[in-house]
């Protein structure tokens, strides 16, 4: 097509147009991220060559303090007088020596099986034989740890070097109080960094890595460590739950991946649009008590929600509130099923999820609003645009162009949004296999996988599957909407 | 000309067709917003004694009572114990003041230099702390002994930690220690008196503290409470200072990794949260914190991870004029001063935000609570408690306890929410349109 013809047509039909260019281009895209890959991996192993030549060079023309680095970290600089680092980078060793030859090498060494020794009882007494789950968790760690061993013995040694290079080109070295004074200056980022860093390591890294590799094994209710062993199983866990069959839970995903993206698509943008509806009536002028308006609405916002929600989830309950009332007005004779018919609960829970939901957009809509200049509107008035060409030329596009990011984060939050499913119906009504109800997500089925079955394996494949999709998603859109790449475009 | 008018007029009524239809809808959707907790309070009146506590068919309550209310405290000393923390607050405050007074008074008149102020004081301090820990054992019915360890590690903990502190803002600003009741100032010997007035009133709160935290008996409700209240002020100091480091690092501060650090959190938050829920219980198992030490286990777990939701504040840090920051650098500012002594200050909305969002956080957590308290009621925060109250089958006729614990949850939250709106508002749209 060219460009002239692109651009004749009509923003739906430029929509289409880019969404099938997208597909159209994918091989290609896909291709040259391989070989953006490919070249990545290339430099990273130029990279590690060079470094083990400097390695070599370094000790060829190493003076006795940088060559004993080599083999006791920390004795370089501590020889120079650099104490402060010298002594760290010791201790690291010898923390790291102690821990490897104390556990580390024993986990290491049985990560391929995950243990081999029953657990077995003589007579009373039971004999704990290996223990998989501690198995693979101080596995990872132990990976974890050789590979920050390597990077600080490379960096105890480039630090030799330079240290070395200065001093016989007359230059003094830092001292042990200078290096204390950087990490509120030139170094303050690692000042500020250290803490959370650790903590997003030992509490999210590892143990997703751990998930992931739980993913292929059949660590499950009949696996359970300390009692019995797991070990791996390569992909069977990814075949159980994606291919269809009587033992296998492909049908049951593949309705929960569904109702997961219609929920995620109708909590995101029906909430979006009556915001903005709401924000656009609550803005126009002459409307009076804005922020009375406004403080009601919120206040779904400021109440939490296990109050709030549990609460709601009671009066549409069979014998709740609404039920009872509207049998005793005689509108219905049955009660409304609107926790046990699949199609009722997933309809009340789109519902009540605008109840809370609306607000948020309400303000977040408020706030652009009022930034959409105004002589856009005066100069459309002039022209003699109504107020629905307004809105449709002027208003909508302004907000998507705006909040484009947002509705990515918002669709990936309801995805992932727990609680508003767990404490209405908790994914009931139930009736899939894989004990999955037709209100879960997938996030409330690998709950309960987790929880109430200890089926791990399969939560854990569930997991990876969350971030495939999510990853996916984010990808094409972060491709079709403009403002994702870059917010300042816009004018 | 009278075209014009009629033109005009239909304009007009036109106009105010359109907003009685907005007022309509408005009025509507304000009903609908406000009922359910219309009704969470009514039902809350409903006795569950007289009348019955599960599901009825009639919403207004026949009698007005408190029995849920009451039924939420029972079991607990709770009014006897706000008494005595009541009392021994006073009296703690008293002993304070006249304490400051005479120490600052002898230290004014021996002319003492800084040192052997601060000596003087601790030793003050150490004997006064042991003779109230001897008054407080003894208002409470219990001997010294019984809490030698806590009282003394309290002792030393508190006459440093005090000290140091005192020191350290002896040299600032004095608006500090003019709000701390036992203070004077009005000589030359400020300094000593500054002092002992701050030492001094940080052993009396580490006192009270210890007095209050040990021996109320709660009730399961007002234990619960007390856990969510803790875990969320404990987690909205940490967790707001773990953000604000995180996102002045990454906003302000230019150094190799920042890229592949956030590039790093980015693909980290695809992941469902709940995917690595076994693992942290186990890590946290390792450490002894799960079950009844489910409160301390819980605030590891918000706070460890918290440095990964630093987009809002980070868009925040992006908009202060860099030039700020290179103007004090220049004057010789270390990267530290800048950041505690420029940008802070002028980050007061998204600090107050962080800390807002941090604190509400943890009274709606059920999963994790639930999951780490494993049926220890004594690790129950107020979300897995009410939650039981109302989906178990133990508990039938618990509805209308759940409505007044709700209520008494809510009505707190609301308000501190609402007084604190602004910030949220601003903190939102900012972080929405940057994403």
């Amino acid at each position: 097509m060219v460009d002239l013809d692109y651009l004749k047509l009509s923003k739906p039909q430029k929509m289409l147009h880019d969404l099938g260019q997208f597909f159209v281009r994918l091989p290609g895209r896909i291709g040259g991220g391989l070989k953006g890959l490919a070249l990545a991996v290339g430099r990273c192993l130029k990279g590690l060559g060079l470094s083990i030549a400097d390695l070599f060079t370094t000790f060829k023309n190493g003076d006795w303090k940088t060559r004993l680095s080599y083999l006791v970290m920390g004795s370089g600089s501590m020889a120079r007088g650099q104490w402060g680092r010298g002594i760290l980078f010791f201790l690291f060793q010898t923390v790291f020596n102690l821990y490897m030859v104390n556990f580390g090498i024993g986990y290491l060494s049985k990560l391929n099986t995950l243990g081999v020794v029953e657990t077995y009882k003589e007579g009373r007494k039971t004999v704990y034989g290996d223990n998989s789950f501690l198995i693979l968790l101080y596995g990872v760690l132990t990976l974890f740890f050789v590979a920050a061993f390597i990077y600080t013995w490379r960096v105890n040694i480039k630090q030799n070097k330079i240290s070395q290079q200065l001093l016989a080109s007359g230059h003094k070295l830092k001292s042990t109080k200078d290096d204390l004074a950087s990490l509120a200056d030139s170094q303050f980022h690692k000042t500020l960094l250290a803490l959370p860093t650790l903590g997003v390591f030992v509490f999210t890294i590892l143990p997703i890595f751990f998930m992931i590799l739980v993913a292929f094994t059949n660590f499950d209710y009949n696996h359970q460590p300390p009692a019995k062993l797991f070990t791996w199983v390569g992909l069977e866990n990814f075949r159980t739950l994606l291919s269809s069959g009587t033992a296998s839970y492909g049908d049951t995903f593949r309705q929960v991946l569904f109702w997961t993206l219609v929920w995620a698509f109708f909590a995101t943008f029906l909430n979006y649009f009556l915001g903005m509806f709401v924000a656009i009536m609550i803005n126009k002028k002459g409307i009076k008590l804005k922020k009375v308006w406004r403080t009601i609405l919120v206040m779904t916002i400021a109440i939490p929600q296990f109050v709030s929600l549990l609460y709601v989830s009671k009066m549409f309950a069979a014998d709740g509130l609404i039920n009872t009332y509207l049998m005793k007005w005689h509108w219905i004779s049955q009660p409304i099923p609107f926790w046990t018919d699949p199609g009722w609960a997933r309809f009340t829970i789109i519902l009540i999820n605008i109840w809370i939901g609306i607000p948020y957009l309400m303000l977040i809509a408020t706030g652009i609003l009022m930034n959409i200049p105004a002589d856009l509107y005066e100069s459309a008035r002039i022209d003699g645009a109504n107020a629905m060409q307004m809105y449709g030329k002027i208003t909508l596009p302004y907000m998507l162009f705006v909040t484009g990011p947002y509705l990515l984060t918002s669709f990936t939050g309801n995805i992932n949004n727990f609680n508003v499913i767990f404490l209405l119906s908790q994914g009931k009504p139930m009736g899939l296999t894989g004990n999955a109800g037709h209100t879960d997500l997938l996030i409330t089925w690998l709950y309960r996988m987790t929880v109430s079955d200890t089926n791990y394996k399969i939560a854990a494949v569930i997991g990876i599957m969350v971030f495939v999709v999510l990853a996916v998603i984010n990808l094409v859109v972060y491709n079709l909407i403009p403002s994702v790449k870059n917010e300042e475009d816009f004018q | 000309m009278a075209d014009n008018n009629v033109k005009l007029r239909s304009k007009k009524g036109h106009e105010r067709r359109v907003n009685g239809t907005i007022y309509t809808v408005l009025t509507v959707m304000s009903i609908v917003w406000l009922v359910p907790f219309v009704f969470l309070v009514l039902q809350s009146f409903r006795s569950y004694k007289l009348e019955k506590g599960g599901m009825v068919d009639y919403l207004i309550p026949k009698t007005f009572s408190l029995d849920n209310y009451a039924f939420l405290f029972e079991d607990s000393n709770f009014f006897s114990w706000c008494g005595k923390a009541i009392l021994l607050a006073v009296a703690v405050a008293l002993a304070v003041t006249l304490l400051t007074h005479l120490v600052g008074r002898a230290l004014d008149r021996a002319d003492a230099s800084r040192s052997r102020a601060t000596l003087t004081l601790g030793a003050a301090m150490a004997l006064c702390y042991v003779a109230l820990a001897v008054v407080a054992g003894a208002v409470h019915g219990q001997a010294l002994g019984q809490r030698l360890v806590p009282a003394l590690l309290g002792l030393v903990l508190f006459v440093a930690a005090g000290v140091i502190f005192a020191r350290i803002y002896l040299k600032q600003d004095d608006k500090l220690l003019r709000s701390i009741p036992g203070y004077v100032a009005e000589d030359k010997h400020e300094g000593a008196k500054k002092v002992a007035a701050l030492a001094a009133e940080f052993w009396a709160l580490a006192l009270l503290c210890q007095c209050i935290v040990a021996p109320m008996e709660a009730s399961q409700y007002i234990r619960w409470y007390g856990n969510t209240l803790t875990i969320a002020l404990f987690t909205a100091a940490i967790q707001t200072v773990i953000v604000l480091s995180v996102s002045y690092a990454l906003s302000r501060l230019r150094f190799k990794g920042r890229k592949l650090i956030m590039n790093t959190v980015l693909v980290l938050g695809l992941f469902p949260g709940f995917l690595t829920m076994i693992t942290l219980y186990f890590l946290l198992k390792q450490m002894g914190l799960t079950q009844a030490g489910a409160v301390p286990g819980l605030i590891l777990i918000y706070c460890a991870s918290s440095g990964m939701g630093y987009y809002i504040s980070k868009g925040f840090f992006d908009t202060i004029p860099k030039s700020l920051d290179e103007s004090a650098r220049i004057d010789g500012a270390t990267r530290f001063q800048v950041f505690l002594k420029i940008i802070m200050p002028l980050a007061k909305p998204i600090v107050i935000y962080t800390v807002l969002m941090a604190f509400m956080a943890p009274w709606g957590d059920y999963v994790f609570a639930s999951y780490v308290a494993f049926g220890h009621q004594e690790g129950y925060n107020v979300a897995v408690g009410l939650y039981n109250w109302v989906n178990t089958n133990d508990f039938q006729n618990y509805f209308t306890r759940f409505c007044a614990g709700g209520v008494l949850v809510a009505v707190p939250i609301t308000a501190l929410f609402m007084a604190l709106q602004k910030y949220y508002v601003e903190g939102v749209t900012g972080g929405a349109v940057k994403g």
